[in-house]
């Protein structure tokens, strides 16, 4: 393995941890209120957070781009802010993964928060515990196996991005080059030996993923 | 010492309007059939659900709308044993059963874990998770996680109607003593007739939303002019103590004021206090006492007060055994018979006396 590629597959893993913590973070909160408001905006919220699903990739990418660039109102702050630009830096990427891999963190949390229904948390509040206690004591442990399963989505699905990376970070080695543009700057370069290291590479974790996924449910279902 | 509760609920469909006054002690029966609104009311007592009114428990002001108050439910001073025993599932019996004791100040620890393991017989269970326990296990272990916050009210929502006949016969004991052995007021919700007559004190009747009676059980179950929907289940109790005890025939002797009756030995000691359960449909009338009959208790009755049953054949009496009221269905054809009008002397004869606690 070459050492830019090394360096991507690093970069790769670094951008999937710092974005499944983040997911992580802001998901929980977002699938708590989906899971209880009646609310009339929780049609429209849980259209927009599920929005990434159908949208192609280059779309997302290509507003957030034009959102963060110097014209747009994120990088307008971020600039005055003394952040600099986020387009073609590594937390740019961040913020694009975040929002990509959104609704794969929101769905397993909203559906685990769902399926407990509130009677566990009803005899917590007859128990003398307030909110916030009732929700890290009684929710939270309840709802591991939802939050498992967001974990590994999140990561294995920020692993796989490509188009809105390609969008939105272009292909600087060591900053916004991650594995799955390696793969297609080797292909575009006909290096196949390469990009059938790093791609099987690829093929090898997502079964890995899928399985380590699979064999957790059934543990849950014995 | 009461509880007083005014809730106003319209939910289209469902309707609750209820004014009451309850004693602060004691067991106190919400009874009525499904969709009476028993369960709402005590959701509304707890604050699981919201509705306008007042509410005051021991002199303490849970609601108060005018005032704008609403104590949420974790700062209400209450245990809550619901239909299915609700266990955290992710927690072991004793982890459960410390989930409240640990959120107590200890200055406000008045019940200890070790009474509670002995009085509810669950010491055995503390290192199991709730899918190990059985559903008698579960229930058991729930009252005792309700009992460990030291409530100033206990509320059950039919804590047995989830379980079969054995598991229920398996608990009911176990109530009976948190009844005799703990000074914390219940109100419990129930709409079976055998556990009301065993575990109340007081009698709180609902139908469609509304209290259609209220009182101490055994005059509130003696009355025969009120729509409470007792069918075969209509009767009354008395509380009565243990005076005689022959064992060549198993039987025993209780009292009550206005008379005694024997009834089956149920190896309670000597001046033991029992409850005791005659059913309308147990007792027949006579205007002399009937030797040569297969009937052991007789009493001599008053006619009180005369009222129809649901079926247009029966009619139900209320009789006055000294102080002591019975309840007898007889058909209208019979009571035409012998004349019954109040005032009446006669005899009751009881077919089956049941002690029920």
């Amino acid at each position: 393995m070459t050492p830019d590629d090394l360096q991507a597959v690093l970069l790769t893993l670094k951008l999937a941890a710092v974005t499944t913590a983040l997911l992580l973070l802001i998901a929980t909160p977002v699938a708590w209120w989906l899971a209880h408001t009646r609310s009339i905006w929780k049609g429209p919220v849980g259209a927009l957070v599920n929005l990434p699903l159908v949208l192609p990739p280059t779309v997302l990418g290509f507003y957030l781009l034009l959102v963060m660039g110097p014209e747009g109102a994120v990088g307008r702050m971020t600039e005055s802010l003394g952040l600099g630009r986020l387009p073609f830096t590594f937390w740019g990427l961040v913020v694009g993964s975040v929002l990509f891999s959104l609704p794969f963190a929101v769905q397993p949390i909203q559906n685990a928060f769902e399926a407990m229904g509130k009677r566990p948390l009803e005899a917590a509040a007859t128990l003398r515990a307030g909110p916030l206690d009732r929700f890290f004591s009684v929710a939270l442990p309840l709802a591991k196996p939802g939050f498992l399963t967001a974990t590994v989505l999140a990561f294995s699905h920020t692993v796989g991005e490509f188009g809105v990376v390609l969008m939105l970070g272009g292909n600087i080695p060591g900053e916004t080059q991650v594995v799955s543009v390696a793969i297609y700057n080797h292909v575009e370069a006909m290096e196949y030996g390469p990009a059938h290291l790093l791609a099987g590479g690829m093929v090898a974790f997502s079964f890995l993923v899928l399985l380590a996924l699979n064999l957790l449910s059934r543990r849950r279902e014995a | 010492m009461s509880i007083r509760a005014r809730f106003h609920l319209d939910r289209g469909e469902f309707r609750l309007d209820v004014n009451l006054d309850m004693p602060g002690q004691g067991v106190t029966a919400l009874f009525g059939p499904s969709g009476s609104g028993k369960t709402t009311l005590l959701r509304l007592i707890a604050g699981l659900d919201r509705a306008p009114g007042h509410l005051e428990v021991n002199g303490e002001v849970w609601q108060d709308d005018a005032a704008r108050r609403f104590l949420p439910t974790h700062q209400r001073p209450l245990g809550y044993v619901f239909q299915e025993a609700n266990l955290f599932p992710h927690l072991t019996a004793r982890q459960n059963l410390e989930y409240g004791l640990k959120r107590l100040p200890p200055a406000q620890r008045r019940v200890d874990l070790e009474r509670v393991l002995n009085l509810l017989g669950i010491a055995p269970l503390l290192e199991r998770k709730p899918d190990r326990l059985s559903g008698g296990e579960r229930q058991r272990v729930a009252i005792g996680r309700a009992l460990l916050t030291s409530p100033r009210i206990l509320l059950m929502d039919e804590p047995l109607s989830a379980l079969d006949l054995a598991r229920k016969q398996e608990i009911l004991p176990y109530l009976e003593r948190l009844h005799g052995e703990l000074d914390i007021p219940v109100l419990y919700v129930s709409h079976a007739p055998d556990e009301v007559a065993r575990l109340a004190d007081h009698l709180v009747a609902l139908d469609g939303g509304r209290a259609v009676a209220q009182g101490p059980l055994s005059e509130t179950l003696a009355r025969i002019d009120l729509p409470i929907r007792l069918g075969e289940d209509a009767g009354i109790v008395l509380d009565a103590r243990v005076i005689e005890r022959d064992p060549e025939w198993n039987l025993a002797r209780v009292e009550f004021p206005g008379g005694s009756v024997w009834v089956r030995d149920g190896g309670h000691p000597l001046d033991a206090t029992v409850r005791i359960r005659i059913l309308a449909r147990d007792i027949s009338l006579a205007l002399t006492p009937h030797p040569g009959s297969s009937i052991l208790n007789t009493l001599p009755c008053v006619v009180e007060q005369i009222a129809d049953d649901t079926h247009p054949a029966l009619a139900l009496v209320r009789l006055k055994a000294g102080p002591s009221p019975l309840v007898a269905r007889v058909t209208r054809r019979s009571a035409h018979a012998l004349n019954l009008q109040p005032g009446l002397l006669l005899y009751a004869q009881i077919k089956a006396v049941a002690l029920v606690g």
